[in-house]
């Protein structure tokens, strides 16, 4: 599709089990933000089957939501999300689809721009407009975040850009906001779904998940053996925090993978980030250098870490950790 | 320095130090500890092919000469000798099968030792048997089918680990030397065991122990070369494989001359980093050009051997006498280089000083090797009189 | 089973820098080397291969120079390597090359599987995986951790999500993204680096493709990079100072002062 006919900016709002993703709430700001400089309208997108709080999307935002709710939509099958999705832009020609760079986003949602025809930006950092050309600005990082890349879709459309949860903030609610909600109508025959989800399997083996923690402690190389992060863990129970790593460590198998928070782990961004023994690798940093408020603690006072730090501890990270968690009991 | 190397050469030794990089290096000081066997790495090895350099090309193998064996070696030093003692001492149990072995033996095992799934030992010593390794008293009596060994032989490597055992024992009591036969035991043979394993004060990932034979039978093919000619074989095993020790030595001397180097390149006192006092700068100079004359003698010496001359005792000696001796010195130079740091367990090079020391004492005592040297001085100037 | 490998030459490091004249990457001096999520395809191609029978064919879209990788590819144990080369392919997006790997596949006979590893070391996007299943046509499975069996035309994968790992069928052929939990990759052995010596890599181009040449490389991309920069990392904060007595009291004055505890 290549036409400057298409308009509004549309945002795919993932669900999981009934709850619609906190990305998704994320972009709904950001695409509001866009809506709103290109003049036109802001649509949520859902897929799912009895999915709570559809109404938040227009709360937090969307002039529309387009649903499509049926029981074989419940565990997100891909060919079917990728033929409906597909269905419903070369139906409604958005200009601008947005979706979170999720598991399920990054492995669907380029082929829908395939099926489409036109260009996707992976896991970018920024979004922003160019109201007079009407083009989506799209930053990514390339090399593992040591360079940044603008990019833009000039003549394709709609312009796809996929943005990693936690890059953007929610809005608040506005819960007066009037909206439309569209029900799709979805008709399983006219799709194939090829592959079957047998199984789902948990595996969080901490107690305080990541991605929704305020707090996150996170440690590295300098932690030296894997039993040291029983040090990080007792600072992170008196702080109600969650447990991160760099990928170094995760690597060597001193933690596991869902732990792991940079550019091939979780992008995280919690009021306080608390990095023990990390030096500050740009593929580290990509992961969670929006938090609120970074602390760093290391030997080295030239790691980088310091560079992104607001509060930088040069020390031996074994005395200031355990003197941290002692004094916090005692408050 | 240009060493006129083949491709294929270099392939090998481009490949062995990539897997002693990326498999040993990280392990190295762990194995060292824990006098653990290093398990994983030689699956690694087999995986590459590297069991396959020693064996001829009819039976699987790549058909690399002693040179090529060498390179290998030499790479694995370089970064622990421990693991580098266990693989070469492969090709030492399997050469007098490649050399004196029937069709019929050579087709049985060396295709499993090709592949690494079969790893090999070479028992001689004992415990009255060292330096004078014709004073063995493990016998191979001769009976109906087979022979039945009796006797204990010590400081074995890969005793326990390897699956094939050629062992030297006397087949006739009454001839010494001349009655000693060479016999291949396998793992598992009734009467075969293993006794205590040694902890050593260096190459501490390599296994050695003993082993012990008690009314062991073993079938009669399993005798390799002719009876009574176990010592001439294995003195004769013994020349060609011996540059492969002084391979392993000017690997464990390169090994700590990179670490002192880089050292005395970090250690800053006195103002500056210490490479730049001519005390030294006077020390790595000589060490860096001793191990230089120690790998051309190796080199040299491995050619020798490959070129399929007949005498290669002196040469072959030369090389182990010389690249041990230098490998000592400079893996005690660069301790001292290292000062306090080079002393602790958390720095590679006290390990490459403890590696190193072996290398003068096995496959001939430096001083035992000495004397064949003279030996060999005396017949040739008898010879041209 | 017939694997095909999809793999790409990158540079042989993420630490590239901008030439502030031409404001391009300078990739001078460095290495190449084939991106490393691909030698786990690799691996696992081999694996499959060891276990089921068939053939591995590795592709990859490069300029000429891109023929080391595939021969390394060899080495690792692959049958045999594909060069797609030609000037019409450079400059593409990832779409273009989807494009172009799609019409290779198609070109080998009878594929049942091919693998791509999850993302590539310099463009970090993961998209030709899904892209290359779309275009077709074949169902598609990213992130596979663990291929759990292959039997009468159905494979069963473990693939990861966010809080744990799903276990997925689909039918036979098929195309998977692999991520690094699903093997160790495995050393060059002397013999496979012997093969790759000797191997002949044959180039296809438009021709050999037929493909239209506006439909490929930077004609046939829909998105244009109109700019590159390196981040700058601005001095943020506070070091604090002292014993560490003094500045954990310090902190968690500092904490405490936002709000944060």
């Amino acid at each position: 599709m290549s036409d400057k006919s298409c308009r509004g900016v549309w945002v795919f709002a993932e669900q999981r089990r009934g709850r619609i993703k906190n990305v998704a709430y994320e972009l709904l700001a950001k695409g509001r933000e866009l809506a709103d400089a290109l003049h036109t309208e802001l649509s949520a997108v859902c897929f799912g089957h009895k999915i709570d709080d559809i109404d938040r999307l227009i709360a937090r935002g969307a002039n529309k939501v387009y649903l499509a709710d049926s029981p074989e939509l419940a565990d997100n099958q891909e060919d079917l999300l990728t033929g409906q999705l597909v269905e419903l832009v070369q139906q409604h020609r958005p200009e601008i689809v947005l979706a979170g760079a999720t598991a399920l986003g990054r492995a669907f949602i380029p082929r829908v721009a395939a099926a489409v025809k036109t260009g996707l930006s992976a896991d970018c950092l920024d979004l922003d407009v160019d109201a007079e050309k009407q083009l989506l600005l799209q930053t990514k990082p390339t090399f593992g975040g040591n360079i940044m890349a603008v990019i833009t879709c000039p003549e394709a459309r709609p312009q796809m850009a996929t943005v990693r949860p936690h890059v953007f903030s929610q809005r608040e609610p506005e819960g007066q906001r009037k909206g439309e909600i569209i029900k799709v109508d979805f008709r399983r025959e006219r799709f194939t779904a090829r592959t079957k989800l047998i199984e789902f399997i948990e595996e969080v083996t901490e107690t305080v998940k990541m991605e929704e923690a305020e707090v996150i402690v996170a440690g590295g190389r300098g932690l030296q053996k894997a039993e040291n992060f029983e040090m990080l863990r007792e600072l992170a129970s008196v702080m109600g925090a969650a447990v991160g790593a760099t990928r170094a460590v995760v690597d060597e198998g001193w933690i596991g993978y869902p732990h792991q928070i940079g550019q091939t782990g979780k992008t995280v961004c919690p009021r306080l980030y608390i990095a023990v023994g990390i030096s500050g690798a740009l593929q580290h940093l990509v992961g969670m250098q929006t938090s609120d408020c970074i602390v760093a603690i290391n030997d080295d006072p030239h790691a980088p870490i310091f560079e992104v730090a607001t509060y930088g501890i040069v020390g031996d990270l074994f005395q200031v950790v355990p003197l941290l968690t002692e004094k916090l009991k005692k408050r | 320095m240009e060493y006129f190397f083949t491709e294929e050469q270099k392939t090998i030794k481009s490949l062995a130090r990539k897997i002693a990089e990326e498999k040993v290096l990280p392990v190295r000081a762990e194995l060292d500890e824990k006098g653990e066997f290093p398990r994983a790495i030689i699956q690694d090895l087999a995986g590459a092919d590297m069991f396959r350099v020693f064996v001829p090309v009819e039976y699987e193998g790549l058909g690399g000469g002693c040179l090529e064996l060498c390179l290998v070696v030499e790479e694995l030093s370089r970064i622990c000798g421990g693991v580098a003692t266990t693989y070469a001492v492969n090709a030492l149990g399997s050469y007098t099968l490649i050399e004196y072995g029937t069709e019929a033996q050579k087709r049985k095992y060396l295709p499993d030792i090709a592949a690494g799934k079969k790893l090999t030992a070479f028992a001689i010593s004992e415990a009255t048997a060292g330096s004078d390794a014709s004073n063995i008293k493990t016998t191979a009596d001769r009976v109906e089918g087979g022979y039945v060994l009796n006797g204990t032989k010590q400081f074995i490597t890969n005793a326990g680990e390897a699956e094939l055992y050629t062992v030297v024992a006397l087949t006739d009591r009454t001839r010494g030397a001349r009655g000693a036969s060479t016999i291949l035991v396998e793992k598992g043979t009734p009467g075969f065991t293993f006794g205590k394993k040694e902890k050593k004060m260096g190459i501490r990932t390599s296994a050695t122990g003993e082993l012990i034979f008690r009314n062991c039978l073993v079938p009669e093919e399993n005798l390799i070369g002719k009876p009574g000619l176990g010592f001439i074989q294995a003195m004769r095993l013994f020349d060609r494989s011996r540059p492969g020790i002084g391979a392993q030595a000017v690997g464990i001397a390169q090994g700590a001359l990179e670490v002192a180097v880089d050292y005395a390149q970090q250690r800053v006192q006195f103002g500056q980093p210490i490479i730049s006092l001519p005390v030294v700068q006077d020390m790595l100079a000589e060490m860096a050009t001793q191990v230089e004359a120690a790998r051309a003698l190796v080199y040299a010496a491995a050619r020798t051997v490959d070129s399929g001359a007949r005498r290669i005792t002196e040469e072959s000696a030369m090389a182990k006498v010389f690249a041990s001796d230098v490998a000592m010195k400079v893996t005690t130079d660069a301790v001292q280089i290292c000062g306090g740091t080079g002393y602790m367990k958390d720095f590679p090079v006290e390990k490459m000083m403890r590696d190193a020391k072996i290398t003068q004492i096995y496959e001939g005592a430096n001083q035992i090797l000495r004397n064949a040297i003279a030996v060999e001085l005396r017949k040739r100037k008898a010879r041209t009189e | 089973m017939n694997i095909v490998v999809c793999l790409k030459q990158v540079p042989g490091t993420t630490q590239v820098k901008i030439n502030p004249e031409t404001n391009n990457l300078i990739r001078d001096g460095i290495k190449n080397i084939i991106n490393p999520l691909d030698t786990y395809a690799i691996e696992e191609a081999v694996r499959l291969r060891e276990r089921f029978g068939g053939g591995v064919t590795a592709v990859s879209m490069g300029p000429p120079q891109t023929e080391s990788a595939l021969r390394e590819a060899i080495s690792l144990g692959v049958d045999e390597g594909i060069l797609l080369s030609d000037p019409a392919f450079a400059g593409a997006d990832t779409w273009a090359t989807s494009r172009t790997l799609a019409a290779a596949v198609r070109r080998l006979a009878q594929t049942d599987l091919v693998i791509c590893g999850r993302q590539t070391l310099d463009g970090d996007t993961g998209h030709v995986g899904p892209q290359l299943a779309q275009m077709l046509d074949l169902p598609f499975i990213a992130y596979v951790s663990s291929i759990e069996d292959v039997a009468e035309g159905q494979m069963h994968v473990r693939r990861l999500v966010e809080d744990g790992y799903e276990i997925v069928a689909s039918p036979l052929p098929a195309v998977i993204t692999v991520v690094k939990e699903i093997n160790t990759p495995r050393l060059p052995s002397l013999r496979g680096i012997a093969r790759s010596r000797s191997a002949t890599i044959p180039v296809w181009g438009v021709k050999e493709l037929n493909v239209d040449p506006k439909g490929v490389g930077m004609s046939g991309s829909f998105t244009r990079v109109v700019r590159i920069y390196a981040p700058e990392r601005a001095c943020r904060g506070e070091i604090l100072q002292g014993t560490p007595e003094n500045q954990v009291d310090c902190l968690i004055d500092r904490l405490k002062k936002n709000g944060l505890i």
